[in-house]
């Protein structure tokens, strides 16, 4: 575990301590080559501008099936939750009342939905959804909130093109001082 | 030192800070006139049972005082249907200086705390640099280290003071998302050096290994700053409920950011929009716009002693003591009232303060067994000062709960019962 082991060996080797010493300089450069195609089944990011998504295609009724079996017990057998945090169907950002926030009311773009089914759903067994049911599952929440039509085809082209009714409710704060 | 000699620095008890140490107080409940152990109590001091007894051996691994073990986080019961999910507060009521110990530091998790092996552990750089890379855990112990003391705070803490009531609460359990320590680690622009990041990037997108793969993105000039790959906490190895082998320290920011159990890093053009940065930790403001990527954690106190759900038994002299912080800078200020916020008296500050860290103030108050309503404010080295909570709800509302750093109200009655109030 500790390199005081490693430099003083190459030390004894040697006889030398300015090998040791370069030895702790080397040990800056550390990290190994990789390619980005040996992360294909690691690197899970989908982005807005479509990078990152998988092969694979579904549509809502193929996922309203998948959504009963695995989804209901937190989100309910339309999306309406069993919580204020377990709702993704309804709500509207400029009610006068508190405005309930849902994938379909907040949400800023389809591509979250990708990307967070595939790395952390359903809760208690994440990343156990194929590609294929990972479209079908959010056609049928984006359906459910009346954003796409059931028999939409989603896959990567398609998910690309969905505008969700709150993509320009944000204000990029991120270079506030 | 009689008390005819104590200089009043504000209205309702407040003492001037000079005479904490002329006083002798060794923490709250201390009272200068009295003495519960004089001659009148009636018994004689003996030499104690352990004193003549050897005690216990030197320990591998060193545990606490029995008598402390009433010393726990809170975290509430466990959700079946969000298995991992939830938070532990620190006992901050509890807690004196600047240093949160390990066992007691808050933790946030989002799909539970993953039992990593380190040498299965990978952290994988890649995306726009030169040349993608897979570090082990054993290779980055060997690079070099800086450590720094910072404040970790979750964007959530103290979040029921946007409500519309005051919740019944202990420091504990309203403000116990916040806690401090020494974090160790490696800068991380030496390791985004050492991939080259490519002139076109701009976010680096930061990915977890527990079960939810928890990410966010992170703007590249703040993470070739000061933030870090940090290994070490309080001087050993990061616990597990804080991301051991490693998790990325953001200092002054909202903690989710400093992504725990981190794998990959990917360089990007654009920020991925994670649901850690769009459905959760953004702030709805009353214009209905949502703010997004709101990172630097405000100026900010809160007084620790005492605090909500305490009792003060007796009048008599305490010692008011907080922990004070700021994500833009240190702390140079704090002042604390004891009637509501009219009249203020520069609380003592702890020297050792630095730049994004907890600040321990404290000051001396006379409880003369009337209504007080005990508050402080922070001032850091930019000028940020606190703000009051009605300007805060006021300014931001409460659609959103994150980001609160509104100052505190404890009432006392005149029973000496503590409460959480708005005033």
């Amino acid at each position: 575990m500790f390199t005081l082991k490693k430099i003083l060996s190459a030390a004894a080797v040697s006889a030398s301590l300015t090998i040791g010493l370069s030895a702790v300089v080397q040990a800056q450069s550390l990290g190994t080559p990789i390619n980005e195609s040996q992360l294909q089944g690691f690197d899970l990011i989908a982005q807005p501008d479509g990078s990152g998504y998988p092969r694979g295609s579904g549509t809502a009724v193929q996922g309203k099936a998948i959504f009963e079996r695995r989804c209901v017990t937190c989100h309910g057998m339309t999306g309406e939750g069993t919580s204020t945090n377990t709702r993704l169907v309804g709500g509207d950002m400029q009610s006068e009342e508190r405005p309930i926030r849902t994938v379909g009311s907040y949400w800023p773009h389809a591509s979250t939905l990708f990307d967070y089914v595939q790395r952390a759903m359903p809760a208690d067994a994440p990343k156990s959804l194929t590609s294929d049911e990972v479209y079908q599952v959010i056609a049928y929440v984006l359906h459910l909130n009346g954003i796409i039509e059931d028999s939409l085809v989603l896959n990567k082209e398609t998910l690309m093109q969905v505008e969700m009714p709150n993509k320009d409710g944000f204000i990029d704060s991120s270079q506030a001082p | 030192m009689t008390k005819q000699e104590l200089e009043k620095a504000a209205a309702n008890g407040l003492i001037n800070r000079r005479h904490l140490l002329g006083l002798g107080l060794a923490g709250m409940g201390t009272v200068a006139s009295t003495s519960l152990l004089g001659a009148e109590a009636g018994f004689n001091l003996e030499i104690p049972g352990w004193s003549k007894q050897p005690g216990a051996n030197a320990s591998g691994y060193g545990s606490r005082s029995k008598f402390t073990d009433d010393m726990q986080r809170m975290s509430g019961n466990p959700n079946p249907l969000y298995p991992g999910g939830g938070s532990s507060r620190s006992p901050l009521h509890q807690l004196q200086g600047s240093i949160t110990p390990n066992s007691l530091h808050f933790e946030r998790h989002h799909a539970g705390i993953p039992d990593i092996d380190p040498a299965q552990h990978k952290l994988v750089i890649h995306g726009l640099v030169r040349q993608p890379l897979v570090f082990n855990y054993e290779d980055l112990l060997r690079y070099p280290m800086v450590s720094k003391i910072y404040f970790l705070e979750c964007s959530g803490n103290s979040g029921s003071l946007f409500g519309p009531n005051p919740a019944d609460g202990s420091a504990q359990s309203l403000h116990g998302l916040v806690s401090g320590a020494e974090w160790t680690g490696i800068p991380l622009s030496t390791l985004l050096d050492e991939a080259g990041v490519d002139p076109e990037a701009r976010w680096i997108n930061a990915v977890g290994a527990d079960a939810a793969s928890m990410g966010r993105s992170i703007p590249l000039n703040r993470a070739m700053n000061d933030v870090m790959l940090a290994l070490f906490q309080n001087g050993e190895p990061v616990r597990p409920g804080q991301g051991y082998p490693m998790r990325l320290f953001v200092p002054g920011c909202e903690g989710n950011i400093s992504v725990k159990w981190l794998t990959q890093i990917k360089l990007t053009r654009e920020p991925t929009h994670f649901r850690d940065e769009t459905s959760k930790y953004t702030d709805t403001r009353l214009d209905r716009k949502s703010q997004q990527f709101t990172f630097p954690m405000g100026t900010k106190s809160v007084i620790t002693a005492p605090s909500g759900q305490m009792k003060l038994e007796r009048q008599g002299i305490y010692q008011v003591t907080g922990i004070a912080w700021s994500g833009r800078g240190s702390i140079r200020r704090v002042e604390v009232s004891a009637d509501g916020g009219r009249t203020w008296a520069d609380a003592m500050i702890d020297s050792h303060q630095s730049e994004k860290a907890l600040a321990r103030f404290r000051i001396p108050w006379q409880w003369s067994g009337g209504d007080a309503v005990l508050q402080s404010r922070a001032t850091d080295s930019q000028g940020n000062v606190q703000p009051t909570r009605t300007s805060l709800v006021t300014e931001k509302g409460n659609i959103s709960t994150y980001h609160f750093h509104g100052i505190q109200s404890w009432a006392i009655n005149t029973a000496g019962d503590v409460s959480n109030v708005y005033a």
